[in-house]
């Protein structure tokens, strides 16, 4: 469980985060929703310490890693996963030597044991195929799954997800959903994930956390996001004509 | 951000890249990666670049002391001494600035906007230790090669215009590359190309490393690279003269 309590965020003069206290569930998948420019990437960055926040605490099961010392605290960034927007694979390492490259970095695996662990993920995700191409060579949705797949391979406890299904059409981002939600329940992990994307928050938030402004404005899970009485969070959810007949529907009990 | 600050933030670069690495295989494999790239790949623009340039120092000293007061063998002994004592090393530095400096530049600049120097961090490896000091250990290990290249290169584009035209006898270009030579000259045009490998690739990652926004950016700065580096090199080739030449 990750807990963040008044947390604070400024760049230079602009303060982005405003106070912002939640909590992140283990097994399940926590979303961050928000417009775009409402600092939800901010704070799922800062959550996964790659900002330094302003004021605030972040614990990881009780852990404070800011008061960690240097080298524990890279100790503990290999319990982190990331997903990123763009998928950031190294374009440079093929597919294997990507989701390797963790191990080769961390652990004292043999050859062989670290070719069967990259083997195990990269079928998990149903990749096996692209062993041996590079980034370059495949779609974007594939692309995320070999990133899911370098995510996971140093069993993390954390996943932070920076908008998974930005650039996919509607059927992959749906695999991609399940996906995660499928690795979160299977080993158990906090996932994190940051979207925009409706059908995702509607699919698979167990955990929805609505930032608007930098300000933490709900927080639910999709079955309570149909009657929330926050104004800014149902113009951005039933935004459309398609969501606003679901919601019409579902409060009808159809 | 003004110059101090600049200055302050490369001192921190480098204070966090020459530190122990994460995984010294992994280290070590960037490092044969690096060599190759910076070293291997580079020989053919050096030998082609130098070959040209000892052919034309060759031409030009021919022409310019033909004098029946001056000997025939200063033609050989000016080239070798131009190649030995700043084209292989200062002016050599200034060529692959333009294309070390560069690349390095671009392709640090393009992992940092594309997340992946990010994604390094993320995974608790020190990104900057990972990435910049085997490129800088990599030129710096290479350039003496490239400059014994260079130099015997370019003494060979001199012979060759010495074989090729009647300017000079070959006998005559022989007697002049070999005459009143200094072993310690090819040791300073060494030590001075050290340094200067040192400031084209540390300064080169630096503005790759500090990139922020979108191609635009990754191309200004490997600009600033190339331009910083290459000045600078120019600045030191003064300092390490005087001190090593006085």
């Amino acid at each position: 469980m990750i807990e963040v309590k008044n947390v604070c965020k400024s760049f230079d003069s602009k303060q982005i985060l405003f106070d912002v206290t939640t909590t992140l569930e283990t097994g399940k998948t926590n979303l961050i929703i928000g417009q775009s420019g409402s600092g939800k990437t901010v704070l799922m960055k800062s959550i996964a310490g790659v900002h330094r926040i302003d004021s605030g605490e972040i614990l990881y099961d009780g852990r404070n890693i800011d008061l960690l010392p240097e080298k524990e605290r890279n100790h503990f960034r290999r319990e982190i996963g990331m997903l990123f927007q763009g998928s950031a694979l190294f374009d440079s390492m093929t597919v294997r030597d990507n989701v390797m490259f963790p191990l080769q970095m961390f652990s004292n695996m043999s050859n062989a044991e670290m070719e069967e662990r990259v083997r195990f993920c990269l079928e998990r995700v149903d990749l096996l195929r692209a062993l041996d191409l590079y980034p370059s060579e495949i779609s974007g949705g594939m692309q995320k799954r070999a990133a899911i797949a370098r995510a996971i391979v140093l069993n993390p406890k954390y996943l932070f997800c920076d908008e998974p299904n930005s650039g996919l059409d509607p059927k992959t981002s749906l695999l991609i959903d399940r996906l995660i939600q499928e690795i979160t329940h299977e080993y158990g992990i906090t996932t994190i994930i940051n979207t925009h994307d409706m059908n995702s928050v509607m699919e698979i938030g167990e955990n929805i956390v609505f930032i608007n402004k930098g300000c933490k404005e709900w927080q639910g899970n999709n079955t309570e996001i149909y009657d929330t009485g926050c104004e800014a969070l149902e113009n951005l959810v039933f935004a459309s004509e398609l969501y606003k007949k679901i919601k019409k529907a579902h409060m009808m009990g159809i | 951000m003004n110059a101090l600050e600049r200055v302050g933030d490369y001192t921190l670069l480098m204070w966090r890249s020459f530190s122990k690495p994460d995984s010294w295989k992994m280290f070590f494999k960037q490092l044969l990666r690096e060599l190759e790239k910076q070293g291997l790949n580079s020989i053919p623009i050096v030998v082609i670049i130098s070959v040209f340039i000892g052919a034309v120092i060759c031409i030009q000293m021919r022409i310019n002391t033909a004098s029946p007061f001056l000997p025939s063998e200063l033609t050989g002994y000016a080239t070798r001494e131009t190649m030995i004592l700043e084209f292989s090393s200062a002016i050599l530095c200034l060529i692959l600035a333009g294309k070390v400096g560069s690349n390095i530049a671009s392709e640090i600049g393009t992992m940092r906007i594309t997340e992946q120097i990010d994604a390094l961090e993320i995974m608790g490896v020190n990104s900057a230790n990972y990435l910049i000091l085997p490129k800088i250990i990599a030129f710096m290990a290479v350039i003496p090669c490239l400059v014994t290249f260079s130099i015997c290169s370019g003494l060979l584009g001199g012979m060759g215009v010495a074989y090729m035209t009647d300017m000079i006898t070959p006998k005559e270009f022989e007697l002049g590359i070999q005459y009143t030579f200094l072993p310690f000259s090819v040791q300073y045009t060494i030590e001075k190309s050290i340094v200067f490998a040192f400031i084209v690739s540390s300064i080169s990652s630096y503005y790759g490393y500090t990139v922020k926004g979108g191609a635009r950016e990754v191309g200004k700065a490997s600009t600033n690279a190339v331009v910083n580096s290459s000045v600078l090199v120019l600045l030191f080739d003064v300092m390490l003269t005087k001190l090593l030449l006085s």
